[in-house]
C-alpha cells in the first residue's frame, strides 16, 4: 500500500510537472500572426523597377481564353511560381498551387490604371487577398482597406467601379477548390477560341499550356493536355463562345461545390467542357426563387425555351439593378455582347423547341 | 456591387436616422475574425444581440398598439407578411425626401427599389432553415444573400453587424435557428425601374 501510495504521489507530480510544462510551451509560444498583404504593390514583388514599371520577369503574363467582364476593363495578369515547385495538374480543371505563388491582376479603365489585385498563398493553409489603388498619375500603388472602396473610377455615367472588400474576393475565390480562377487547363488552352467575347490575344512570352508542359511545371506532366487541348464541348461556334463566356463568368459561384450548387447552374469549366449545351438544356422550364416581372409569382423559369425573353438567365444577366443582376458583383454596365450572344442562343432553342412541337 | 454612393448614403440616412439602433457596446474584440477557433454557440447570447441590435424593428412587422406603432411579436422576426400585397409605393418629388416605409416597417422603397424584409426564422422553405452557419457569417462579411448572391439591400444595416466576431455571430445564427419555424413568403426585391 505505501509503495502504490508513493507511486501514486510521484504519478501525481509528473503529471503536474508535466501538465505545468505543457502549459508553458503553449504560453512561451503564442501563435504566429496571420500573413498580411505589404502596404504597397511594388513590396509584393510584382516588379524589377517600379519607376519604369519593368515587371520582374519571375512573373509570368497570362491571358485566360475567356476572360472576366469588368465594365470594359483591360486588364494585365502575371503569375509566379516559387523556384523549383510545381503545379498539381491532377485535375485539369482546378490546380493546386504551390506555396509561395503569387497572382497579379491589373485593371485599368480608359487607358488609367484603377487597381492592382493581388492574391498570394502564404502557407499551405494561408491565402492573403489585396488590391492596390493606383494614385491619380499611374506612379504607385497602396493597399486599399480591407472593407473595400467604392467608387475607384467611373466607368460610364454616374456609374463607378468598386474595389471589392477582402470578404468578397473571398466570397467566390475560397470557397472552390482552387483560389486561383482563370488559371487552369482550359482557360490556358492552345485550342483558343477565336469568338471568345473580350478576348485577349496572346502575347509574346506569355504562359500557356503547353509551356507550362514544356517547362515541366505541371505535376502529373499530363501530355494529353497538350496534345488534345481541352475545349467546351459544343454543337456549334457562338454556343462554344457562349459557354465558355459562362464558366469565365459564372462559374465560379455557380457550381457543384458552393452553396449555391442546389440551384442547378453548374457551370464550372469542367462542367461546360464536358457536357457542353447540355449544362444550359437542363435548365429548360427549371423554377428559379428570383422572380421576373410580368410573370406569373413562382412560374420563372431559368430558360424559358418557348418565349426567351421570359427567361431569367438572360433578364439577370441584363439587368444592373441590385436585386437582379448576375454577376452580383464586380460590374455595374451591362455586357452588352454577352446578353446578344445568349439571347441569339435562346431563340435558336425556340426555334428548335418549336419545329419539334410542329412534328 | 451596383450600389452607388447615394444609395449608400441613403441607407445611412434611412437606417440611422429613422430607426436609431445601437450597436451592442460589448464586444469581445480578442476573437475577430477567429473563424477556426473552437465556439460553442451561446443562444442566450444571440438573443440579447438581436434585441440589442435592433433586428426586430424590420424584421418583426408592427402594428398599432395602444401608445403607438409598436413590433407585433406574435410574428416576431418572419419578415415582411406575405399576405401582405403592397400596391406601387409613392414616387417622392425631387429632393430631400428619398425613401418611403410601409406602416409594417417592412418593406422600404428608395433609389435601390422595393425591398422586403427576410423571414429570419427557421423554416425550410420561406426563412433561414436551410442556411449553414458559415452562409450566414459570410452574409453578414460580404453583403451578398448566401455570401454569394445578390446584394443585400437597404436598410439592412450588414456591414456594421458584419463587423461582430465570428462568435457574436455563432450565437446570433444559433438564436435565430432556435426560433420556432414561421412559414411566411417574403416578395423578392422589386428593381427601381419596374416600380
Amino acid at each position: 500500500m505505501v509503495i502504490r501510495g508513493h507511486f501514486a504521489v510521484a504519478a501525481l507530480v509528473a503529471l503536474t510537472v508535466a501538465g505545468t510544462s505543457w502549459r508553458f510551451a503553449i504560453e512561451a509560444a503564442p501563435a504566429a500572426p496571420p500573413l498580411v498583404a505589404p502596404a504597397t504593390l511594388v513590396e509584393t514583388g510584382l516588379y524589377a523597377d517600379a519607376r519604369i514599371g519593368e515587371i520582374d520577369p519571375r512573373n509570368r503574363p497570362f491571358s485566360p481564353q475567356y476572360p472576366l467582364w469588368t465594365d470594359g476593363a483591360t486588364k494585365r495578369r502575371w503569375i509566379q511560381l516559387p523556384a523549383g515547385a510545381q503545379i498539381d495538374a491532377t485535375d485539369a480543371y482546378e490546380w493546386q498551387f504551390p506555396v509561395g505563388t503569387k497572382v497579379w491582376k491589373e485593371f485599368a479603365f480608359a487607358g488609367r490604371k484603377v487597381e492592382t489585385r493581388f492574391i498570394w498563398r502564404a502557407s499551405a493553409n494561408e491565402w492573403v487577398f489585396a488590391s492596390y489603388v493606383w494614385n491619380a498619375d499611374g506612379t504607385a500603388a497602396v493597399i486599399a482597406d480591407g472593407d473595400g472602396l467604392p467608387g475607384a473610377a467611373e466607368v460610364a455615367p454616374n456609374k463607378f467601379h468598386n474595389i471589392p472588400s477582402v470578404d468578397q474576393c473571398r466570397a467566390c475565390h475560397v470557397s472552390n477548390r482552387t483560389e486561383i480562377l482563370g488559371f487552369n487547363a482550359l482557360q490556358l488552352s492552345t485550342d483558343r477560341d477565336p469568338n471568345a467575347l473580350h478576348g485577349e490575344p496572346l502575347a509574346a512570352g506569355m504562359v500557356t499550356l503547353e509551356t507550362l508542359s514544356n517547362e515541366g511545371l505541371l505535376a502529373p506532366a499530363r501530355p494529353e493536355l497538350v496534345t488534345t487541348p481541352p475545349r467546351i464541348a459544343a454543337r456549334s461556334a457562338e454556343e462554344r463562345a457562349l459557354l465558355g463566356y459562362l464558366a469565365g463568368n459564372c462559374g465560379a459561384c455557380h457550381n457543384r461545390q458552393t452553396e449555391l450548387a442546389p440551384l442547378g447552374l453548374h457551370w464550372k469549366h469542367g462542367d461546360l467542357a464536358t457536357r457542353g449545351a447540355d449544362a444550359l438544356l437542363s435548365l429548360e422550364g427549371h423554377r428559379t426563387k428570383w422572380q421576373a416581372s410580368g410573370v406569373a409569382d413562382g412560374e420563372t423559369v431559368a430558360i424559358d425555351p418557348m418565349n426567351p425573353e421570359q427567361s431569367a438567365i438572360l433578364r439577370r444577366m441584363r439587368s444592373r439593378s441590385p436585386a437582379s443582376q448576375m454577376p452580383p458583383l464586380g460590374t455595374v454596365v451591362q455586357d452588352r455582347e454577352a446578353v446578344a450572344l445568349l439571347q441569339r442562343w435562346l431563340e435558336s432553342q425556340a426555334v428548335t423547341v418549336s419545329r419539334e412541337h410542329e412534328r | 456591387m451596383t450600389t452607388s454612393r447615394s444609395t449608400q448614403l441613403v441607407f445611412g440616412l434611412a437606417f440611422f436616422g429613422f430607426m436609431g439602433a445601437a450597436v451592442p457596446a460589448v464586444v469581445n474584440a480578442t476573437d475577430a475574425g477567429s473563424a477556426a477557433q473552437a465556439h460553442t454557440p451561446n443562444v442566450e447570447h444571440g438573443a440579447y444581440m438581436v434585441r440589442a441590435m435592433g433586428c426586430n424593428d424590420c424584421h418583426t412587422p408592427w402594428k398599432m398598439g395602444p401608445k403607438g406603432p409598436e413590433p407585433d411579436m406574435s410574428r416576431a422576426l418572419t419578415g415582411h407578411p406575405e399576405n401582405l400585397k403592397m400596391p406601387p409605393a409613392p414616387q417622392l418629388p425631387e429632393g430631400p425626401w428619398v425613401a418611403v416605409i410601409g406602416a409594417t416597417q417592412t418593406a422600404w422603397s428608395g433609389p435601390w427599389g422595393v425591398s422586403f424584409t427576410a423571414n429570419l426564422t427557421p423554416d425550410k422553405e420561406t426563412g433561414l432553415g436551410d442556411w449553414t452557419e458559415d452562409m450566414f457569417i459570410k452574409t453578414m462579411r460580404t453583403g451578398l444573400h448566401q455570401g454569394k448572391g445578390r446584394p443585400i439591400l437597404p436598410p439592412m444595416p450588414w456591414s456594421m453587424i458584419g463587423k461582430l466576431t465570428d462568435n457574436d455571430l455563432k450565437d446570433v445564427f444559433a438564436y435565430l435557428q432556435s426560433l420556432p419555424p414561421v412559414k411566411n413568403r417574403v416578395p423578392a426585391p422589386v428593381d427601381p425601374t419596374e416600380r
